[in-house]
């Protein structure tokens, strides 16, 4: 959902594994609906590490324990490895997620992230570690996101790290404008693109 | 600098945004029905039209039935998603090849297979495995369906330039060595993230000698290493394979494009930002014995001692466990990554004359109409059933389940799809991933077998 960007503050909810894969996210079982309701892909974020077979909660998924939540998601590196589906950003989006911090993002989910007005935030290997013994220290310890200054801060601590965001998302974000938007006013160079070219 | 991936991305840039991403011309786009429909209804919310519907192909592969095709798909939920896409292809008036169509198959099977994925292009489509179609010398890569929107709405997408890797492969692959195993090798010496940020590049004897299927297979998987796409220079091999298809170019306009195409190699004097060589001779058949498709071996190693823990206990492995022997209940052959006319000749080969297990259940999938009818022609289905084996029609099927064709808990499957993740072939399901001649082995053995003692 288009929304704007500026200083997030809020506990965390820790995922500390790696190769998190987007078939985990959202299982490719409810990649069936054809619209883009954000509240079913979130109800069923990570399904089946979050529910048994029968449908009862997983007590021991971050998920469902009472002590953790937020609209941080703080994840092992090489998060969103795997398939394209742009389902496990509206699944993050739709649990309410605003922010996912890890020390690595797979590519095409990093964009589909983007494209969903979730914030990728990158940061050091050191700082996740940080961050996560924080979290577990203290479930209700809060982090800072401050997206105009493009800082990262562990409030516990506070150790801070500037994480990159380019000038284009930045203001895409502040200002809720999608790619689409920019693209749609492009027509004229596209056409004389085309033209050049044959 | 001045290798052929920046000579394709160079070509096709319309603008740069100051401190942000390239605006990049595609010229094809391909759709299937999972991650098209929100696409979509975006340009319905928007009120706007695809700007270039003649460079965009639809097909539905993912929820399609392997079986039965004439009958409606029983799952309702998979038909209308297929429904969505017939109908959205005709509002937005796109080419469409249905469910029945002889043109239909899986995406990345079908667009080279028409010469709709042509040298020098670029690709997209909200697939992951669209890498697959960097074998003609095309830069192709998946994406997601809000970039799926903006194909459709201006031609264009927004990206960064990836960074450029060579991967180079000498020297001549040993018997029973095929493109899925090189691929599988990969992984397992890059990991799922060794070349995240990349676009690959593959050269070398090695990589020269692979056949057009091979190509495809090997840049299928490039995403597994998480390299956004890798690809191969146009060769002779590639304009042998294009020629006379259905969308490649005619008579003259093929001579012109032949002498353009030649001219798609990285310079002399190429920079890439990482290179890597590996020797062939090393490359054993492979297969997986994790969670991720990084987790994998040679067919007669053992598990490492350092496996991840979870991945173990998910599969019911040990460290230090060595796999030949052990029994398999279902095998798999199709999928984007080996449902090619070649990979059911390497199948038929090392089955013809042997038997089915008892006890092995085997879904051999085709990726594409005109693959099911070559197989016919050349006789391969009546090898096949000799053996005991059925072909069935063409789609994803078993590599993501998505349809009826769903590898039970517990269960262990030989595949030659391209993920083992968790439940990716159904909940609770256990991949182990490797080619088409370590599944023919497994398939009439009933157990993990090196392919190398049937051949």
């Amino acid at each position: 959902m288009k929304q704007k960007f500026d200083i997030i503050e809020s506990t965390c909810v820790p995922l500390p594994l790696e190769n998190v894969d987007t078939d985990q996210i959202i299982p490719a079982r409810f990649l069936k609906a054809t619209t883009r309701d954000e509240k079913f892909f979130g109800d069923n974020l990570f399904r089946d590490w979050r529910y048994a077979a029968d449908g009862s909660p997983k007590a021991d998924f971050v998920l469902n324990d009472p002590h953790y939540g937020g609209c941080i998601l703080v994840a092992g590196k090489n998060f969103g490895s795997g398939s394209s589906r742009e389902h496990a950003a509206w699944a993050i989006a739709g649990y309410g997620f605003r922010v996912v911090i890890s020390s690595f993002f797979a590519d095409i989910h990093k964009n589909t992230e983007l494209n969903n007005f979730v914030l990728p935030v990158v940061v050091s290997e050191d700082f996740l570690k940080e961050l996560f013994d924080s979290i577990a220290a203290d479930p209700s310890m809060r982090v800072r996101v401050d997206v105009p200054a493009q800082t990262v801060t562990n409030l516990a601590t506070g150790r801070s790290e500037s994480f990159e965001l380019n000038a284009y998302k930045k203001y895409c974000l502040t200002h809720a404008l999608d790619d689409i938007d920019y693209l749609l006013e492009q027509k004229d160079k596209i056409e004389e693109f085309e033209r050049n070219r044959q | 600098m001045n290798t052929l991936f920046d000579k394709i991305w160079d070509a096709h840039v319309v603008s740069l945004i100051e401190d942000g991403p390239t605006q990049l011309y595609i010229d094809r786009l391909y759709c299937h029905e999972v991650t098209s429909p929100q696409a979509f209804d975006g340009l319905r919310e928007r009120g706007i039209g695809c700007l270039r519907p003649q460079q965009i192909f639809c097909m539905p592969d993912h929820n399609t039935p392997t079986h039965d095709q004439d009958k409606p798909i029983e799952d309702p939920v998979s038909k209308a998603q297929v429904d969505a896409l017939a109908r959205n292809a005709a509002e937005f008036g796109l080419t469409h090849y249905g469910m029945l169509s002889p043109d239909n198959g899986i995406i990345h099977v079908v667009g080279p297979e028409k010469g709709l994925s042509l040298p020098g292009m670029t690709i997209v489509c909200g697939d992951s495995h669209t890498s697959t179609h960097g074998a003609v010398g095309a830069v192709a890569f998946g994406i997601g369906t809000s970039e799926v929107e903006m194909v459709l709405a201006s031609q264009c997408i927004l990206q960064q330039k990836p960074k450029s890797m060579s991967i180079r492969i000498e020297g001549t692959l040993g018997p029973g060595v095929t493109a899925k195993d090189v691929a599988l090798y990969l992984m397992m010496k890059l990991t799922t993230s060794g070349a995240t940020g990349y676009f690959v590049e593959y050269r070398g004897s090695a990589v020269r000698a692979l056949s057009m299927e091979g190509r495809l297979t090997l840049c299928n998987l490039s995403i597994e290493m998480g390299a956004r796409g890798g690809f191969v220079a146009p060769d002779e091999t590639t304009f042998a394979y294009l020629k006379g298809r259905e969308y490649a170019p005619k008579g003259e306009a093929w001579d012109k494009a032949v002498d353009a195409w030649k001219t798609l190699q990285s310079g002399e004097d190429a920079v890439f930002d990482k290179e890597l060589v590996f020797d062939a001779a090393d490359i054993r058949p492979m297969i997986t014995y994790g969670t991720n498709p990084g987790m994998g071996m040679p067919i007669d190693g053992s598990i490492p001692l350092d496996a991840a823990p979870k991945a173990l206990a998910y599969m019911n492995f040990q460290a230090g466990q060595k796999l030949l022997g052990h029994p398999v209940d279902y095998v798999f052959l199709g999928a984007c990554t080996n449902g090619r006319i070649e990979d059911f000749r390497a199948f038929a080969s090392l089955v013809k004359g042997r038997r089915k297990a008892d006890g092995v259940t085997a879904w051999l999938v085709p990726g594409s109409w005109a693959v099911k009818h070559q197989i016919e022609e050349e006789g391969l289905d009546r090898v096949l059933a000799e053996a005991g084996f059925e072909v069935r029609q063409p789609g994803c099927s078993a590599c993501l389940a998505m349809n009826d064709d769903k590898i039970p808990a517990g269960k262990y499957a030989v595949s030659t799809s391209n993920r083992n993740f968790e439940g990716r072939q159904g909940p609770g399901s256990r991949t182990l991933l490797a080619s088409p001649l370590t599944a023919a082995a497994a398939a009439v053995t009933g157990v993990v077998t090196d392919p190398r003692t049937l051949l």
